[in-house]
């Protein structure tokens, strides 16, 4: 079974939402997700000031095996992306809750947080796949 | 149920995934594919490739009855365990498969087919022997073990016998020596040294875990692919089929059309097609981000083609791909990557050697 925090909100499409305070969060794709795509060898992410909206695809994340689409989990303003992906894209597969983080969201409405998954129903949602 | 091999166990002990490879459990990596890749790039990687179809063929006419079958000639063979690679063609000039065969001599030899089409090529190759006075016979009492890369063969020797040792010194690529009970064959599906190994099944886990303890590195289907496709070398069902010429899927140099009066079946679709032409198979090299997959669509100059195989490549660092395209294609081809076209160069059907971009 894959490691899912319990302190990370989720989306049923895979990203995980970190609260950082202030309002922004970070974003990641579970461990799950990894494990399913395969060894990581691109990463393509959003634009730092890009607006963004619940279900938007932001990121592309491409392995061996296919290209994924990253979806926004919640609405607002992309903040930061993590650059050192450009060059290790590999961190996705190794550290997919810590430096294999994608990209920070300023949420327009920090409430939207509360809608997604808490990790026993994500993992229920995995279970169903 | 799935087929498993006799390292199954094996495979599962090192935590390896597994997959459903044509209705065997077989391991998809043992971890990373891409580290898998590095280490046969760099070191020593083993495959197991058990799975694989081994067949005997023996009697009086065996060579005449393979000159028949096969469009690459075996009476080229001279040397005891010199082996060859060949296409086995359907009346229709297509591709029923691709295999080796060993030649020990004039009565005896030694097929290695894929797994994915074993019952086609068994009724295959028991139809097409009516008529020849040889035996076929299926060799499922042995594990395959391919051992690749600049340092698999110092490894592999490791767990040699002196006779074992003395047996495979001096052994020049592509050939195979049965010494005492290991067949060890300088032949493999990576662009590297190495050796493909057939143990009996019996002994294999015992072979593996001597691998193992000697440093090498376990690899799955999935840097298979990787490998196999840096050095250029086709996939059957992917980069040709039984709808596919030989001559359009990079496999002319494998049809021997000498002797002219030699029949052998596919012959007479085969010189038609020559004489009309066919498409023909061509690398590509994208250096921008994005992978290329099997079954995009090409675009060129006089046609669409489709690139047949593609992948990430680990020690290029960018992406590389076989194509089907019409013959005159040069230069650069359109690919449409999520619904873009991005044009990308193409190069001969062959990425790495021995460690090293031959682009």
């Amino acid at each position: 079974m894959s490691n899912i925090p319990t302190d990370l909100r989720y989306a049923s499409t895979h990203e995980w939402v970190r609260p950082d305070g202030d309002g922004v969060f970070t974003v990641g794709i579970s461990e799950h997700a990894q494990e399913l795509l395969g060894d990581m060898v691109f990463v393509d992410l959003p634009d730092v000031g890009d607006a963004v909206s619940t279900g938007d695809d932001v990121a592309v994340a491409e392995s061996v095996k296919a290209a994924s689409d990253v979806y926004a989990p919640i609405s607002g303003e992309i903040v930061a992306v993590n650059e050192a992906l450009e060059d290790a894209p590999e961190q996705v597969n190794s550290d997919p809750y810590g430096d294999g983080w994608l990209f920070k969201i300023k949420a327009e409405d920090p409430a939207e947080v509360e809608g997604l998954l808490d990790a026993e129903g994500y993992e229920n949602s995995i279970d169903e796949d | 149920m799935s087929n498993t091999t006799a390292l199954h166990a094996k495979h599962l002990e090192a935590g390896a995934k597994m997959v459903d490879f044509f209705g065997w459990d077989m391991p998809i990596n043992y971890g990373s594919q891409i580290e898998e890749h590095h280490a046969v790039r760099n070191d020593a990687g083993m495959f197991d490739v058990s799975h694989m179809t081994i067949v005997d063929v023996t009697g009086v006419q065996a060579k005449n009855y393979l000159r028949y079958l096969l469009a690459n000639d075996v009476a080229k063979l001279k040397d005891k365990g010199k082996a060859l690679y060949s296409g086995m063609l359907n009346e229709a000039g297509g591709v029923v498969d691709d295999l080796i065969v060993y030649h020990f001599d004039d009565t005896n030899y030694r097929l290695v087919v894929n797994s994915a089409t074993r019952e086609k090529d068994m009724n295959w190759l028991n139809d097409k022997a009516s008529g020849f006075d040889v035996t076929i016979t299926e060799k499922p009492d042995f594990a395959m073990i391919a051992v690749q890369g600049p340092n698999a063969k110092e490894k592999a020797a490791s767990l040699f016998s002196e006779a074992q040792k003395e047996a495979v010194t001096g052994m020049k690529p592509f050939y195979g020596v049965q010494a005492e009970d290991l067949f060890i064959a300088t032949t493999g599906y990576t662009g590297e040294a190495g050796y493909e190994i057939m143990v009996p099944t019996s002994q294999a886990g015992q072979f593996w875990q001597g691998l193992l303890d000697a440093g090498v590195k376990p690899c799955g289907l999935g840097a298979r692919d990787t490998l196999r496709l840096e050095a250029g070398m086709n996939l059957y069902g992917q980069d040709m089929d039984e709808t596919v010429s030989p001559l359009a899927a990079n496999m002319g140099w494998t049809i021997t059309w000498e002797p002219t009066d030699r029949d052998f079946v596919g012959r007479k679709a085969l010189e038609a097609q020559k004489a009309e032409g066919t498409e023909k198979l061509v690398g590509l090299v994208m250096t921008e981000k994005g992978v290329l997959r099997h079954g995009l669509k090409v675009k060129t100059q006089s046609g669409e083609g489709v690139i047949t195989s593609g992948t990430f490549s680990p020690t290029l660092g960018h992406s590389i791909a076989l194509a089907r395209v019409p013959a005159d294609t040069t230069d650069t081809v359109e690919v449409e990557m999520r619904k873009k076209w991005v044009t990308v160069s193409v190069v001969k059907p062959s990425f790495v050697r021995n460690g090293k971009s031959v682009l």
